[in-house]
């Protein structure tokens, strides 16, 4: 019977089958400071060992300073914690890539630049942007901490099977630097809504996915946890086994690893989804969050919408987009293009790599951000800091104005020094749009690198289709 | 894991969608090493206001609910972050019990993981349960919810009650195939780095 890129990892990695349920093997581990500790605990209560140190990884982001890393972390909270960190992967010997590693860097980066995000592999990691590494063509999700400590303890863990979830993208994008891998998903996630892909794993398929970079179906997969599914996936092709060839971690017979994958990773013709939706890339345009979930976005060229619109009958949601607008501080009617701004943030799991800087620095290239801004980036790993560097990105962003940071995940979620304050609105290439996610009483509005970037230098939202690109 | 035992209460009613785990817990709270003592920051920045004094319109300050056990909320309760914090401090606020029409996978398994049971429920059911304000009785054994006046039955993965209803150790379980996982391993092309 054909089957499914999903339904071949998961029958792979099936260790057993128990009352409905399935004992997954988990290939790769990744944990951080902030959802590990805990389970390290358990472990001790417990008496258990890790079964696997040499399969998981362990690096600090999530609430590291993202300034001069040579001074002592002020934040007694946050030290402790990677404190803690560093203890227990020496106790139950676990590779650390700590704050001062060159390898350091938010653990959805660092995982596919070291080589650890294998075709046809599972990968787990207590972050729910843990899907980001479905782009290889790995079956990868988040996990709570209960399940690190099942992992760490076996190796294994406890499913129901997912169901399958077919978004095939098809068509040519008017223009791929403008229109970004980060306007697809938030397009796809306001057709789906934010629930749309519960209990199920997306696999993005179809032209316009088959000619994206690597880097960007990241940011595509990255975001499959904001339609509410558990993981995404891209069946990996000639751009993933190139991407990985000579990475750190990658099997020692690779070329042979890269038959077997050529061959077999792939969701066989005839194989079926539980549900399919297909979207023309030629639809659409780049994509601005105005609302307080990430469902709640549209097109740069619109309105803020007025909240029966955008319910569409939907009493619930109807009251939600009232209580958005409420805390936005936004009134429907406003064009986006109107909307001002007090911070810009370029960085996160989502849009942080080497390509996302690049296309950002065209933007701004031999301008300057507005007075009235305060604009950051914040590479997602030492690598793709010291590659940036290597190509001047950092000196054309300087030269704007812009902040340049250490790596980690910073204004994303705001638990190190760098967030919003009550009622400052920002221009983020986050993937969360949450009520107080950037900082308490924080606006957000999320969109790509390039319209990040342009919003900077303009001082409000702007549409970069109109921006003169270096 | 404490055996889960029927629960009685009058259901605290949060009449909103897609509540998201930022919400639940915010992040400053996350810093903490432990698993206990979330209770007194859940739903912070709804709960109290910015001089950290309960906000009288948020439904957890309304005193006709103190000490309820159970949640009544809508659809996609748990969305976003993969924080099992947010489990951590409805358990200890003292929710036993999270009633929706539908919730958020990664946040729906560290329910179980903490000994709450979240409980899917139609639409319309959901709905009636925000008419009412009298006391309601969960019983998992026999997978019902009592009100006053009628049943609802309710359907849950049979696994998920087994180990709820006993309390049971997943990495214990999951120690008992030790065999298949060597067996695994040895086979695997990821077996190393």
């Amino acid at each position: 019977m054909p089957k499914t890129l999903f339904e071949k990892i998961w029958d792979s990695h099936l260790v057993n089958k128990q009352d409905e349920r399935s004992l997954l093997y988990i290939d790769r581990h990744l944990i951080h400071e902030v959802t590990s500790p805990q389970a390290f605990d358990g472990l001790r209560t417990n008496e258990r060992k890790v079964r696997r140190p040499d399969l998981t990884i362990a690096t600090m982001d999530h609430n590291v300073p993202t300034t001069n890393r040579s001074l002592p972390i002020v934040d007694e909270m946050s030290a402790t914690q990677m404190q803690v960190l560093e203890k227990n992967c020496k106790d139950f010997g676990i590779q650390l890539f700590d704050l001062h590693s060159p390898n350091q860097g938010i653990v959805h980066v660092i995982g596919p630049e070291l080589g650890l995000t294998l075709p046809g592999s599972t990968i787990v990691c207590g972050d729910s942007h843990t899907s980001t590494h479905g782009a290889f063509g790995a079956l990868a999700f988040g996990i709570g901490t209960s399940d690190v400590e099942h992992v760490l303890a076996t190796q294994c863990l406890w499913m129901d099977k997912l169901k399958t979830f077919e978004i095939r993208v098809e068509g040519k994008r008017k223009n791929p630097h403008t229109i970004t891998a980060k306007d697809i998903i938030l397009y796809i996630i306001r057709k789906i809504g934010t629930g749309g892909g519960v209990g199920s794993v997306i696999e993005y398929r179809g032209e316009t996915i088959t000619e994206l970079t690597i880097e960007q179906r990241m940011t595509i997969c990255n975001m499959s946890i904001e339609g509410g599914a558990r993981a995404g996936l891209v069946a990996p092709d000639e751009k993933t086994f190139q991407y990985l060839q000579g990475r750190r971690f990658v099997p020692n017979n690779y070329d042979q690893c890269v038959d077997d994958w050529r061959e077999n990773l792939k969701s066989d013709p005839g194989a079926s989804f539980d549900k399919t939706i297909t979207i023309k890339a030629e639809e659409i345009a780049p994509q601005v969050s105005w609302g307080t979930n990430p469902a709640m976005t549209t097109d740069v060229t619109d309105i803020v919408p007025f909240p029966s619109d955008y319910a569409r009958g939907n009493p619930d949601e109807e009251k939600a987009a009232e209580r958005s607008l409420e805390y936005m501080a936004l009134k429907s009617g406003t064009p986006i293009t109107g909307i001002t701004l007090d911070r810009v943030f370029i960085g996160s799991c989502t849009n942080s790599r080497l390509e996302d800087l690049i296309e950002a620095s065209r933007v701004v290239k031999g301008k300057k951000v507005s007075s009235k801004v305060r604009a950051l980036v914040v590479p997602g790993s030492q690598l793709v800091k010291r590659q940036a560097e290597k190509l001047g990105l950092d000196v054309i962003f300087k030269d704007a104005n812009f902040e340049w940071r250490e790596s980690g995940c910073s204004m994303c979620l705001g638990m190190n020094p760098d967030i919003l304050a009550p009622g400052e609105r920002c221009a983020s290439t986050s993937n969360r749009n949450f009520e107080g996610r950037q900082g308490f009483g924080g606006r957000t509005h999320l969109m790509s690198p390039v319209m990040a970037a342009a919003a900077a230098i303009a001082g409000h939202i702007v549409d970069v289709r109109e921006v003169d690109l270096n | 894991m404490e055996p889960f035992k029927p629960v009685k209460s009058i259901p605290t009613p949060l009449d909103k969608v897609n509540v998201d785990t930022d919400q639940i817990v915010p992040k400053q709270f996350l810093k903490l090493v432990q698993k206990t003592g979330f209770g007194k920051h859940l739903f912070f920045d709804w709960r109290y206001d910015k001089n950290e004094k309960p906000r009288s319109d948020f439904i957890l300050n309304n005193p006709q609910y103190r000490g309820s056990k159970i949640l009544l909320t809508r659809e996609n309760f748990g969305c976003g972050s993969s924080r099992e914090h947010a489990a951590w401090a409805l358990l200890d606020y003292g929710f036993r019990v999270i009633i929706s029409s539908s919730f958020a996978d990664i946040f729906y398994n560290n329910c179980f993981k903490n000994g709450i049971l979240p409980i899917k429920l139609e639409r319309k059911d959901v709905d009636e349960f925000f008419q009412t304000d009298s006391e309601i009785e969960v019983n998992l054994e026999e997978q019902t919810i009592k009100t006053k006046s009628h049943t609802i039955h309710f359907d849950i993965e049979n696994h998920r009650k087994k180990s709820l209803l006993n309390g049971y150790d997943d990495i214990s379980l999951a120690l008992q195939h030790e065999k298949k996982i060597l067996e695994h391993e040895r086979n695997s092309k990821y077996s190393s780095l």
